[in-house]
């Protein structure tokens, strides 16, 4: 008879590779990575393109409206960025969870 | 002597101790002293992460590089908010789901030898306490200025109050300490920025263009390179700001305030608006410090330019908005020093003494008395550099503590969850790489020499650049891939899939070779 109580508490039947090669597993990786990796290269060139126009060029000092600059404009759109990032992502990872409630209920049904 | 300053910052510290009084008494187990039990909810670890990391090199140190530098200043907003979605789309989550009470933690989930345990929690106390000196430094001349009480006394009692939070409220008094400075900071900031407004009109026209008049600067107060004059200094400044932060042993530890992963999220998405929120903020703060306080006050009072806030209050509202500001000061100092002797004891008492010495046997209680030690002794330490760092300038200690972070922590961290190949050697090599060569290249660089003695020593930098990020950054990503491939595999059999399921589900799964070992 399996002794119950010597057996170490985890919250999984399957062994990690197990679950690292279902279906659902992949797809939640391949989701994932399609749209962090895309975002987060962006959002840092983005970031990266106000530092290195301030400092090798001056076309940024050109006023845009009275005497705010589009220096300004990037600087501020640096936080519309981060802000818009920020809400993509948290509603895209609504689709992540439900991914990862699948791969924990298909651990359940074992 | 400003009674209404002193009325105010007695009131803060008398609301503190009450939080910490609450919390003492919720504070049993090594959980609770660690991380509040894991029970905060989003929207309040959003505002606590804000409060952790909206520091007084922010308040007071962005305010004064706006008001005398101009865009410049500016830089240091944009790439401490920016930071946030690093730390939201590549760490929190997996970190969350990875460690349990500190950095060291998630590293050792993957690679569990106690010299990577060691070498992890050695990088959060230097991080920790270099960031920790820059805030007693800072509060230190913040009171000795507003009350009048000397340098060394002021530091003494600053170090008293944090300690006293750390040692009998744990995480859970750190937490609230937090969200109410930054509830506090928030509303002094927009209260002082809708002045400020008021004063242009509510036009942001005008408020550009009286600006542009005010200052020594004139037009070119609005345009970058002020302050910056090496185009990669900029952009080594910019590196690690943005890549900092989630190097950051006292803003990690936050994310296992909360129950999950998807609440660790959440809370990154509120502290983003936070904090960004603030952020935009400080180009009042600025701006109104150019304007109506001037640069020739600002730099009378402290010539780094931190006094340009409170003075800017003082224009505004007179003596009672200044003292509400001053206190305002005082309560962000405040919780910062909490959360940072927090990271430091826990590296101290979990990782070392409990995990290295006592090799995880240590008891619930055992385990809580070594935390509180630890903090005492945390505090001690910072304490006693921050006396020897008086002169040192407030905002490059800050900056330095991002750089470390930045080159240290996060070529591991990132490596950890996301390379298979990555091992032992090349985590223990990034580390140690990271660290050394940071430190090494600021010990080197223009804060440390100048030859007209502006500096700490005389003579020529033999590194030109003042933020050693874009050297260091590289150097320790580079460090940690050769340190891989120079040292043999480590790698259990199916230990980077059970890294892969934990870190992305939160899963614990076991490797196959460990359930047929199990089973035989």
């Amino acid at each position: 008879m399996h002794d119950v109580t010597h057996v170490k508490q985890t919250d999984s039947t399957r062994s990690a590779e197990a679950i690292v090669e279902s279906q659902t597993f992949h797809k939640l990786m391949r989701e994932k990575n399609r749209f962090i990796v895309p975002s987060i290269i962006f959002s840092l060139l983005f970031y990266f393109t106000l530092p290195i126009s301030t400092s090798y060029f001056s076309f940024l000092n050109i006023p845009v409206a009275g005497d705010i600059t589009w220096a300004w404009v990037l600087a501020f759109a640096q936080f519309f960025m981060t802000w818009t990032f920020c809400v993509m992502y948290s509603r895209r990872a609504r689709r992540f969870d439900e991914l990862v409630t699948a791969i924990k209920q298909e651990e359940d049904d074992r | 002597m400003n009674w209404t300053a002193i009325l105010l910052f007695l009131a803060i510290v008398g609301l503190t101790l009450v939080i910490t009084f609450f919390a003492a008494r919720k504070t049993k187990t090594a959980s609770d002293f660690y991380t509040a039990d894991g029970g905060l909810t989003g929207f309040q670890n959003g505002l606590a992460i804000a409060g952790d990391y909206m520091s007084a090199a922010s308040f007071l140190g962005i305010a004064g590089m706006i008001a005398l530098a101009g865009f410049d200043g500016f830089f240091y907003s944009i790439g401490f908010l920016v930071a946030y979605l690093v730390v939201l789309y590549l760490v929190a989550e997996p970190l969350r789901n990875l460690g349990k009470y500190t950095m060291a933690d998630m590293i050792a989930a993957r690679f569990n030898k106690p010299r990577v345990r060691g070498v992890a929690a050695m990088n959060a106390i230097v991080i920790s306490i270099f960031y920790m000196i820059a805030q007693l430094v800072g509060a230190g001349a913040l009171i000795e200025l507003l009350l009048g009480i000397p340098y060394t006394t002021s530091v003494v009692v600053v170090g008293i109050l944090m300690t006293v939070y750390v040692v009998f409220g744990g995480m859970t008094a750190t937490s609230w300490v937090q969200i109410t400075k930054a509830v506090l900071l928030m509303i002094g900031t927009a209260i002082i920025s809708f002045l400020v407004f008021a004063r242009f009109d509510f036009s942001v026209f005008t408020m550009f263009s009286e600006v542009s008049k005010a200052t020594p600067l004139g037009d070119s107060f609005l345009d970058p390179g002020n302050k910056f004059k090496l185009p990669l200094d900029t952009i080594s400044l910019n590196l690690a700001l943005v890549l900092g932060t989630a190097g950051l042993p006292h803003i990690l530890i936050r994310f296992f305030t909360v129950k999950d992963a998807p609440t660790a999220r959440q809370s990154v998405v509120y502290a983003t608006w936070v904090i960004g929120a603030f952020y935009i903020l400080t180009i009042f703060l600025g701006f109104g410090a150019a304007a109506f306080v001037g640069s020739d006050a600002i730099i009378a009072a402290n010539p780094a330019g931190n006094m340009a806030a409170p003075l800017l209050a003082q224009v505004l509202g007179g003596d009672l908005l200044f003292a509400f500001v001053a206190a305002i000061a005082f309560a962000t100092i405040l919780a910062v020093v909490a959360g940072l002797v927090l990271s430091a004891a826990s590296a101290f008492a979990h990782d070392f003494y409990g995990h290295i010495v006592r090799k995880g046997e240590a008891t619930e209680k055992e385990q809580v008395t070594a935390a509180r030690i630890a903090s005492i002794a945390v505090a001690l330490i910072s304490m006693g550099l921050a006396f020897f760092a008086q002169s040192m300038n407030v905002a490059f200690l800050v900056s330095l503590a991002f750089a470390v972070a930045a080159s240290a922590n996060l070529p591991v961290i990132l490596f950890t969850i996301y390379w298979r190949r990555f091992n032992t050697g090349g985590a223990v090599f990034g580390m140690i790489v990271g660290l050394f060569s940071s430190l090494f290249l600021v010990a080197i660089s223009p804060n440390v020499w100048a030859p007209d003695g502006s500096a700490i020593f005389i003579g020529e930098a033999l590194f030109p650049l003042t933020n050693p990020g874009i050297v260091s950054i590289p150097l320790g990503f580079l460090a940690a891939i050769v340190g891989t491939y120079v040292t043999k595999s480590d790698e259990v059999a199916g230990n980077f899939e059970r890294i892969l399921v934990k870190a992305n589900t939160g899963i614990d799964a076991e490797t196959e070779a460990a359930m047929t070992k199990k089973s035989s």
